[in-house]
């Protein structure tokens, strides 16, 4: 493009991305000086430090790459861009095993309130906000954009647009999941869940996923098939939707550009409606739809069959992006949101279970003819036993949206069990069971390392997640009513430290369960790690992605 | 042409595949949230209802800070036992000037929408401190180093101002007398606590963590614990007021 035949130049994103990179170094270095709080200190230099890093990074990659830039094709091939998804995918195992760990913490502080030191960066309100967000965002955002990512290439059968850019949206983010993270432990939040991080962190992510949503679209854009994939429509509404509920729940006014704390333009019910609308759709599009896009890639790919019906696919994916976005009043339920508001939220959930169960039968039915596969492939059982998950966790939650049953498990652990359920069964298998794919193929293994192991951490982790969320319907379902219990002479029966007393076994069973969960999350980090060091390397495969399983047996 | 072969449009086409899914996401939020910013119900002003002092709103953001709205729900439903356990059921307009809002979504601790005035300053202080030192079978965090820390005052002025910018009507003078009137309030002693009770009618002015000197953030945490749900006066509220 930009190269003659006698000099190596650089090229325009190269020489404008060190450009940003030194203006942002220079902006944060001013900040870091400038600061009001420590907080807000040490998130500048971070940043300025990661923007010397890159601009560094960058001419480093300018003066060890070839003359020209990486081709397009190679002999009449997608010249397919791996680094970038090789990083998401490594990290996320990182991540998630990070998130799970904060998560047997936090669990266990509830029952030895003692493991809270009572210093502020280790108490549970500091340290429950770096768990969601380290297993939904850290852990499910670095497989989704390393899914969406690899997904969108092989299905389109083109690089992936963009030169720098794929490797700004992967450290970007992971960039902003490190000021997130850090911000927690130093109480810079800003209170609205799963949406903590503060205005600065919100800006420079709203950047990011800018990119993210070009670089995918540009991609799909410059197409080789003529068709855009099912998987490419859910992992579009994903990105799409994500900004728009990004911007609408953010919108804050710091009291100094240099310091940490903001206002939120939202108030009182206004607020509370945007945060739930947004929360809803967190669950709806970050870790439905995405993780759909997984199913409908990596299924029909493990199993080596067609996805079942294409026309259901349709009517899946409308119904589902069409619907999410109404049912987040049930998370309002008899509060001060006008009734009708609630009305909608619980009619609309309800509705929600046709197509969940729809994209459910979808992906399960796809084993159609392949079914026997479950007994020899632990990678394709734990897809589909993710997808019973999902099911389950479908059910579980129109049901919990009517409003008399969300009376009951309103503000109780039957919710923590119910988004466990989802979030460990689904999104969890779901995950492990696209890396245990895309591992291999990135590094171009004949098969895994082991899947003996594998059948280790599907059991293992399995028996966690029952725990887990047995003992969170026990307790949930205790706590309602031992709130709601009166005595045969009309007085509240229990007081409230009661229902917390009672809660202390469950809450033992609980840590346990996720214990074991993180226990085979470890299993995974070292199968996967020993199949990217020892395994053996897949010669001249056509593409790797379709080569035949491989079973390969332990040792 | 049947409507498979018409959605091939939208498989083939990836920009009119954007628009189709913005146009489709877009009408459950727009249908839900507009409406709240002019129905009467949810932008009614309640008699008592006022914005928080300069040590409330510093014991608010330290509230959120340590991320109590985690355990502790700010949201009475008009439940029988919930009414009977916390008092008379959340009126939007009590939290009419919260930015963010603090209704929370998890009872892992009980409500504190209206736990003002339900237990003395001392109980607040030991409790935070050590809360099995009160409580022994409460599994809440304890928060010591509260009644260690000077809140920061140099910066209070410009918290009222943001919120005014986002809608809290602080008036010129309370924004004016932001720092002194931080300080008043947790000292009876102080020359400025007439001018702060002036501002701020019915507001508690006490030394909430028995400490002399600059306000801790103990101070400040219980001096919002303790206007939490005391705004409005239950006997003169109308709730037949908004029906039509």
């Amino acid at each position: 493009m930009n190269q003659s035949q006698s000099t190596k130049w650089m090229s325009n994103g190269e020489a404008g991305l060190a450009a940003f990179f030194s203006a942002t170094a220079f902006l944060c270095l001013i900040a870091a000086a400038k600061a009001l709080d420590t907080a807000f200190a040490f998130h500048a230099t971070l940043g300025a430090a990661a923007s010397l890093w890159a601009v560094f990074a960058i001419f480093n990659r300018y003066f060890e790459r070839p003359f020209s830039l990486p081709p397009q094709e190679i002999k009449g091939r997608p010249n397919y861009y791996l680094g970038p998804i090789k990083f998401a995918a490594a990290i996320s195992v990182f991540w998630g095993i990070a998130g799970f760990a904060v998560g047997l913490l936090i669990a266990s502080q509830l029952a030895w309130p003692a493991l809270n030191f009572d210093l502020p960066w280790t108490s549970f309100g500091r340290l429950r906000p770096l768990h969601t967000s380290a297993v939904v965002f850290a852990f499910g955002g670095n497989v989704l954009i390393a899914t969406s990512f690899y997904v969108v290439q092989k299905t389109c059968r083109v690089r992936l647009a963009g030169d720098l850019a794929p490797w700004f949206v992967v450290l970007g983010y992971n960039f902003f999941i490190l000021v997130a993270g850090t911000g927690y432990l130093l109480g810079v939040t800003q209170s609205k869940e799963y949406a903590e991080p503060e205005w600065y962190a919100d800006l420079w992510l709203t950047i990011v996923w800018v990119t993210y949503l070009l670089v995918f679209l540009m991609t799909l854009i410059k197409r080789k098939e003529p068709h855009i994939y099912v998987a490419n429509w859910f992992y579009l509404a994903f990105i799409i939707t994500i900004a728009v509920l990004h911007l609408g729940n953010n919108p804050a006014i710091p009291v100094s550009v240099f310091g940490s704390k903001s206002y939120i333009l939202w108030g009182g019910v206004q607020d509370a409606m945007f945060q739930w609308w947004y929360g809803h759709n967190a669950v709806g599009f970050f870790l439905t739809a995405g993780f759909l896009a997984i199913m409908y890639y990596f299924i029909p790919k493990r199993a080596e069959r067609p996805v079942y019906s294409y026309r259901l696919s349709i009517i899946h994916f409308w119904a589902i992006i069409f619907l999410y976005i109404w049912a987040g009043p049930h998370h309002l339920h008899y509060t001060a949101l006008p009734d009708w508001a609630q009305t909608l939220g619980m009619t609309f959930s309800i509705m929600l279970w046709m197509p969940s169960w729809g994209g459910m039968i979808n992906g399960l039915m796809t084993l159609s003819g392949a079914w026997d596969k479950l007994r020899t492939d632990p990678v394709l059982r734990m897809l589909v036993v993710s997808v019973a998950f999902y099911g389950m966790a479908t059910f579980e939650g129109p049901l919990m949206s009517i409003k008399v049953v969300n009376s009951l498990s309103h503000y109780t652990d039957w919710t923590i069990g119910h988004v466990h359920s989802g979030a460990l069964g689904w999104v969890g298998f779901v995950s492990f069971g696209a890396l245990y794919c895309l591992i291999p193929w990135l590094w171009d293994r004949k098969g895994l390392y082991s899947l003996k192991l594998v059948n280790w951490h599907f059991w293992i982790a399995t028996i966690g997640i029952v725990l887990y969320i047995s003992a969170m319907w026990v307790s949930g379902i205790l706590q309602g009513l031992m709130w709601r219990a009166y005595s045969s002479l009309g007085f509240l029966e229990y007081s409230f430290i009661e229902s917390v007393e009672a809660m202390h076994p469950f809450y033992i069973i609980r840590a346990a369960g996720g214990a074991l969960f993180l226990l085979g999350a470890l299993v995974m980090a070292y199968n996967l790690w020993m199949t990217v060091r020892v395994g053996e390397v897949e010669v001249a495969a056509p593409m790797s992605g379709s080569s035949p399983v491989v079973l390969q047996p332990a040792e | 042409m049947s409507f498979w072969v018409r959605h091939k449009i939208l498989e083939k086409n990836s920009i009119a595949l954007v628009v189709g899914i913005l146009a489709v996401i877009a009408i459950g939020g727009l249908v839900e949230i507009t409406p709240l910013f002019y129905l009467k119900s949810t932008i009614e002003v309640v008699d008592g209802v006022r914005p928080y002092t300069p040590l409330e709103l510093t014991g608010r953001n330290i509230y959120v800070r340590e991320g109590c709205y985690l355990c502790h729900s700010q949201m009475i439903r008009p439940l029988r036992d919930e009414v009977e356990r916390y008092g008379h059921y959340s009126l939007a307009a009590e939290s009419m000037y919260d930015h963010p809002f603090q209704w929370g979504s998890k009872r892992t601790g009980p409500d504190l929408a209206r736990v003002g005035a339900k237990y003395s300053d001392d109980w607040h202080v030991t409790h935070l401190t050590d809360p099995r030192a009160i409580v022994p079978q409460s599994v809440m965090p304890g928060y010591p180093f509260l009644a260690e820390t000077e809140v920061d005052a140099t910066t209070i002025a410009d918290h009222l101002r943001t919120s005014r910018a986002v809608g809290v009507p602080y008036s010129d003078d309370q924004i004016a007398n932001a720092v002194a009137d931080l300080k008043a309030q947790a000292d009876p002693d102080n020359d400025g606590v007439d001018g702060f009770t002036k501002r701020y009618p019915k507001a508690v002015v006490r030394n909430f963590d028995g400490k002399t000197g600059m306000p801790t953030e103990m101070d400040a945490l219980i001096a919002y614990l303790q206007m939490l749900g005391t705004l409005v006066d239950f006997k003169l509220y109308n709730e037949k007021a908004n029906l039509r």
